[in-house]
């Protein structure tokens, strides 16, 4: 598979926006934050410098084709599920499901997204693990809270595993007149999804008054998810080159993947406050974990896929 | 020269397992990581209890941070013996008091002597109940008694006991943390029952509650 050419343009507009966001940050940090005691600059300055390592390593995905971005996947799918699953309920009884869960379920859902076993990725986890990890579980006679156990062990398969393996899926469509081009799909969903995100965060701090749902998420006000599912859904449309649609075709469909992407927000922000955490990780900085990043893509990559899948593709 | 360079290869590979399984850090919350003797004592529920702590050091302090382990588990097979004795250069004592040549305390005050730091488990076993930490055995009174001077760091770990709990072979990759306390030392004429449930206390306070998880 080689790099279409529309991504390298797509990549040399998302540098622009980093280099300006980047100049952005150093004049706010050398006017406003010399002494490194404002909170709000010092996160901001290290979320553009994350940003920067974030796509550097999607674009070496992608130029290294398939593989590459299947691997990626698997790997932010591990992360991801690490982290979901060092909070949830667990015993010692839970053991060799976790084990499976980790070390044979994430490895074969990528492997048959690999070798494009659509009827067989699409059920794997909702309808095997689902059945075969609870198997697991109980042969070992723990029943204390089980129900809770293999409840939050399914969730966090389903959220960080097959929601997330759903990117690289998209690779799999065959679309008629867009052969070979089916990781610029990626690239819309990825780019509309985090800009949603940024804007959001942008317009929140900018005009950010009216909170949605102040005990669930503080930071979260109708000025920031407006303005930042309007924008991000705006320059959808201006990606339509990237994509298989039309210009009203592809704001539609980054109107309904940056709603569901902020949907997705609210879901995970309310697990986080369930079990009494800020952040799901701390190895990006300034963003805290890896579903903290990743949960806008999780709720709107399966979505996406089917909605491209059922309308566009051949398959 | 050759055991000594596989050893400090296996070290470093070992700690860097570890990182990977674990993505581990190091929260210092009242002492700060900078080179000083130190009696880091620790909550036990996993074998991979102080390899995660040495993990969790700066290179420069493990590299003088011993560990005090039970020799009744690490010599028995020539593998264990290599990574007890050479890798993690671990001062080994034994439990039983009935077999033992050398006294526990006495050997852990000459490896302070000798300007290592020590990694101890004053639970004494690990801990399979449902309690968060068992009773201390006296020995950390004894060694604090002995060399009441040295820092004594209460160091609690986090979900290690998921990761490996006593008798699985594969770890599950979990987030563990490890919370470095503020140093506790032994009080002129403090008795052993009230010191020991100070430093109980002192360690259990590094225990998460909500907020405090990883």
């Amino acid at each position: 598979m080689t790099t279409p050419a529309e991504f390298i343009l797509l990549m040399a507009g998302v540098l622009a926006i980093l280099v300006v966001a980047s100049i952005i940050g150093a004049i706010l940090h050398n006017k406003l934050n010399r002494d490194g005691k404002n909170a709000t600059i010092t996160n901001l300055n290290s979320r553009i410098v994350a940003w920067w390592w974030m796509v550097a390593l999607l674009a070496l995905a992608v130029l290294a084709g398939r593989t590459g971005v299947l691997i990626l996947f698997a790997i932010l799918s591990f992360a991801a599920l690490r982290e979901f699953l060092t909070l949830t309920e667990k015993r010692r009884a839970d053991h060799w499901a976790l084990a499976a869960a980790f070390f044979v379920i994430l490895p074969f859902q990528y492997v048959l997204i690999g070798i494009d076993w659509y009827g067989l990725y699409s059920i794997f986890i909702p309808v095997y693990a689902f059945l075969f990890l609870p198997i697991l579980s109980a042969l070992r006679s723990d029943t204390e809270s089980f129900l809770n156990r293999v409840a939050e062990t399914q969730w966090g398969l389903m959220i960080c595993v097959f929601s997330a393996s759903h990117v690289p899926a998209l690779l799999t469509l065959d679309i008629p007149g867009y052969e070979g081009k089916s990781i610029l799909l990626i690239a819309f969903l990825v780019f509309t999804v985090q800009f949603s995100d940024v804007m959001q965060y942008v317009w929140g701090k900018l005009l950010g008054r009216r909170r949605i749902l102040p005990a669930l998420s503080p930071s979260k006000t109708w000025e920031g998810f407006l303005g930042g599912t309007l924008t991000a859904s705006l320059a959808g449309a201006g990606l339509w080159w990237l994509t298989p649609f039309t210009p009203i075709q592809a704001f539609l469909m980054a109107l309904v993947i940056t709603l569901l992407g902020f949907l997705g927000g609210i879901v995970m922000s309310a697990i986080k406050r369930d079990k009494g955490v800020k952040d799901w990780g701390h190895l990006i900085a300034g963003h805290g974990g890896f579903i903290d990043r990743l949960d806008s893509v999780v709720f709107s990559a399966p979505i996406f896929f089917h909605l491209t899948r059922y309308f566009w593709s051949t398959v | 020269m050759l055991k000594s360079l596989v050893a400090q290869l296996l070290g470093g590979g070992i700690a860097m397992f570890a990182r990977a399984i674990t993505a581990s850090r190091a929260i210092w919350d009242g002492i700060e990581p900078v080179q000083a003797q130190r009696i880091y004592f620790a909550n036990h529920t996993s074998n991979g209890d102080f390899v995660l702590i040495w993990t969790v050091l700066p290179p420069s302090l493990r590299a003088r941070t011993r560990p005090v382990a039970a020799s009744d588990y690490w010599l028995t097979t020539p593998i264990r013996a290599f990574i007890g004795t050479d890798v993690f250069n671990a001062v080994l004592i034994d439990r039983n008091p009935e077999t033992r040549k050398l006294d526990p305390v006495t050997q852990m005050v000459e490896a302070l002597d000798e300007g290592a730091s020590l990694i101890i488990f004053p639970e004494g076993t690990r801990n399979t109940s449902r309690e968060p930490l068992l009773p201390f055995k006296h020995g950390l009174f004894f060694l604090a008694s002995k060399r009441p001077e040295t820092d004594l760091v209460p160091v609690w770990i986090e979900n290690l006991n998921n990761v490996m709990p006593k008798g699985e072979i594969i770890p599950i990759p979990l987030i563990c943390t490890v919370r470095f306390g503020s140093p506790i030392h032994l009080a002129a004429g403090e008795p052993k029952g009230a010191f020991l449930d100070r430093a109980g206390k002192a360690l259990l306070a590094l225990s998460g509650d909500g907020e405090r998880r990883p």
